[in-house]
């Protein structure tokens, strides 16, 4: 049983990679990443690895990809164009994919791993511990540098995209809260006394 | 435990911290009022910080189980990285602020930048070395296109940024066959399965891919195209700092990556490498030739000068680590002097970056055109100047290693190469005289800057400063 749902869930990842990159429009794109990301989470529970599962879905395909969908539905790209230009170089590219297509045939033919790989290699699932208390354990003990430097590559990106796109013009009016409880009736304002019937 | 490990990494904590700090200051504060002020103190920050790297003792210490590595190698390059770092900061406060490009937010990317940077050359896992490129590479990216409104400037950032994307990702895939391989991303356990057992297949395509990743960082052939619209595009102080530090740390992180990882595979890699090595060399010589551009000529003469490190590495020899080390300690000077240079390169207070803008440059400033000449003549590698003795280490290191043939072909790119560099000193001094000259860069900080890095030309020849013996150190923490 587990075994069908694997190829179940390799085989949906695998078309959906391959419609995403070759469908010819962008929104059906998005949609096929969508279920190639839905499929690789149905392989992490295969794996027991239901934290993960339950992240792929939230982050990426309720967050990322909706996103992606907004970005690409909002963008003017005329997509014929860019393929027009793409297919000039199709030859070469072809070429070279077929080249680095082989070679991994090859690798992956003669594969082998060393011999201590396997006992150095991290459990896909912790035998004694719950599945989310192990991945905050070697995230927040284990992996604590890589975390905290994660956390900065963050502000930088942030700190990036404010001061390549924020600009402070001058003719926008902003709101001043001091200038406006310091203004009084006195200085803001002028009582004329005008006679009845020489108004507007 | 984890005392123990802050401790070791407290520089770039350090760093880290300020960086945090100088942004909410700024932020709350004064804004862009205070960025120059920040410039210098970052500046500042920097050369203490190097200064006390410099001085800690010597021994191996390893932090966060083997993914933070601080011995004499890590601190040989983050003292090299810092110093420069500071010094372009400095040289760069005159020209951004004239041109209304001098943000607060500058001095915090690339004070972050020198974090990744120092997390890249202490990197002891293929996880930290990940985190510390992305780190570097994303500040660079954005500093890269700080004059927004410029076509060429965005260019540079956006170009830089998507084949920057790219080679993350060759070296991304790179990792994870390494880690297929091995069964860890420590160096330190990488480097004990290879060693028990041959050289799988799947491990040197790993190799390769990180080596590309790797190579695309330091512009090296044929991973260079992005080198010349980049320096093109940014802005001029930006540039110098483009072609320094962060090209010290990658050598360096090349240098680590290759010995400590992958110290059982030498003969496998030694290869890659001398290939990258030779390509570098003859791309850069020959290309730079039909360069007006004084900025791109500079990345042409960096992507040969890589090569001619790549010459060092790819010997494989702790005397090869030791010649790599000396020559990027040489390259950085000379660049950063030559990039000084280039900074007072203007004309009614625009930038002019044509060279045929120097002709004759020696009748009216002839101090300036004799600190110029001795970095040519040191960037072209002729023999008084340190650039001569930069090149005959990686050139001996190759040719002890029995590369003889590298060391013959870097020979002769370097004969190519002298074309250019000395056509600049023909310009200087017997080029035509009815072309209205430069004026302007009256700042002394830039003209410090040319003359103490001249001054190291020619006067570093006896003892090098003692930067021989510290190479030396560096190495044998390095390659055991």
């Amino acid at each position: 049983m587990s075994v069908f749902a694997f190829y179940l869930f390799a085989i949906c990842v695998i078309v959906g990679g391959l419609f995403t990159v070759i469908s010819r429009n962008p929104v059906h794109s998005v949609l096929w990443l969508i279920l190639a990301f839905l499929s690789s989470a149905g392989l992490f529970v295969l794996l027991g690895a239901e934290f993960v599962a339950m992240l792929l879905v939230i982050v990426y395909v309720g967050a990322v990809a909706v996103l992606f969908l907004f970005v690409v539905m909002m963008l003017d790209v005329d997509f014929a164009e860019l393929k027009a230009e793409m297919a000039k170089y199709m030859p070469l590219a072809l070429l070279i994919g077929l080249v680095i297509l082989m070679q991994f045939v090859m690798v992956f033919g003669a594969w082998d791993a060393s011999h201590e790989a396997a006992g150095l290699r991290a459990q896909v699932t912790p035998l004694d511990r719950h599945n989310t208390e192990a991945l905050g354990l070697i995230l927040y003990d284990d992996y604590f540098l890589l975390f905290q430097l994660a956390g900065l590559i963050l502000l930088v990106a942030m700190i990036g995209a404010i001061v390549l796109t924020l600009r402070h013009r001058g003719d926008v009016k902003r709101q001043d809260v001091v200038a406006q409880m310091m203004r009084d009736p006195k200085t803001a304002m002028e009582l004329k006394d005008i006679k009845p019937g020489q108004g507007l | 435990m984890i005392s123990a490990d802050l401790t070791i990494i407290l520089p770039e904590t350090l760093l880290a911290g300020f960086a945090l700090l100088a942004l909410l200051w700024a932020v709350y504060s004064s804004k862009d009022k205070a960025a120059s002020a920040m410039v210098w103190l970052t500046s500042a920050v920097f050369v203490a910080l190097a200064g006390w790297i410099a001085s800690t003792g010597g021994g191996t210490q390893v932090a966060f189980g083997g993914m933070f590595v601080d011995d004499g190698f890590a601190r040989f390059a983050k003292v090299a990285i810092l110093l420069s770092a500071a010094v372009v900061l400095a040289m760069s406060e005159g020209y951004m602020s004239a041109r209304g490009l001098l943000r607060f937010e500058y001095p915090v990317l690339v004070a972050l930048s020198a974090v990744g940077m120092m997390m890249m050359v202490s990197a002891g896992d293929l996880m930290a070395l990940y985190m510390g490129l992305e780190l570097q590479s994303l500040a660079l990216y954005v500093v890269a296109s700080l004059r927004r409104d410029s076509v060429k400037s965005t260019e540079a950032g956006l170009k830089y940024f998507v084949l920057g994307a790219l080679s993350s990702g060759l070296l991304l895939y790179g990792a994870s066959l390494v880690y297929g391989y091995a069964g860890t991303t420590l160096f330190s356990g990488i480097i004990q399965t290879a060693q028990s057992g041959h050289v799988s297949i799947g491990l040197l395509f790993g190799i390769v891919f990180l080596i590309s990743g790797l190579a695309f960082k330091v512009s090296a052939v044929p991973f260079h195209m992005w080198t010349p619209d980049v320096y093109e595009g940014s802005p001029t102080p930006v540039t110098a700092f483009f072609a320094t530090a962060p090209k010290v740390a990658a050598m360096a992180l090349f240098a680590r990556v290759l010995h400590d990882a992958f110290g059982a595979a030498i003969s496998d890699w030694s290869q890659i490498v001398a290939l990258l090595s030779v390509l570098s060399m003859f791309l850069g010589a020959v290309a730079a030739i039909g360069q007006s551009n004084i900025k791109r000529l500079m990345a042409f003469s960096s992507i040969a000068h890589m090569g001619y490190a790549l010459m060092g590495l790819a010997a494989g020899t702790v005397f090869g680590v030791q010649a790599m080390l000396i020559y990027m300690a040489i390259y950085v000077t000379m660049n950063v002097g030559t990039f000084a240079f280039i900074l007072m390169m203007e004309k009614d207070g625009q930038p002019v970056a044509d060279i045929s803008a120097l002709h004759m440059y020696a009748k009216r400033e002839p101090g300036r055109a004799l600190a110029m000449l001795i970095l040519l003549f040191s960037l072209s590698g002729v023999p008084p100047m340190l650039g001569f003795f930069g090149k005959f280490y990686v050139l001996r290191a190759a040719y002890d290693a029995g590369l003889a043939w590298l060391a013959v072909a870097g020979v002769v790119a370097s004969v190519i190469g002298a074309f250019y560099y000395l056509r600049i000193v023909y310009f200087m001094y017997f080029g035509d005289d009815n072309t209205d000259g430069l004026d302007g860069g009256k700042s002394p900080v830039l003209w410090g800057v040319l003359a103490l890095s001249a001054a190291i030309m020619v006067l570093g020849i006896g003892n090098m400063f003692g930067v021989e013996a510290a190479a030396a150190l560096a190495a044998a923490s390095l390659v055991n």
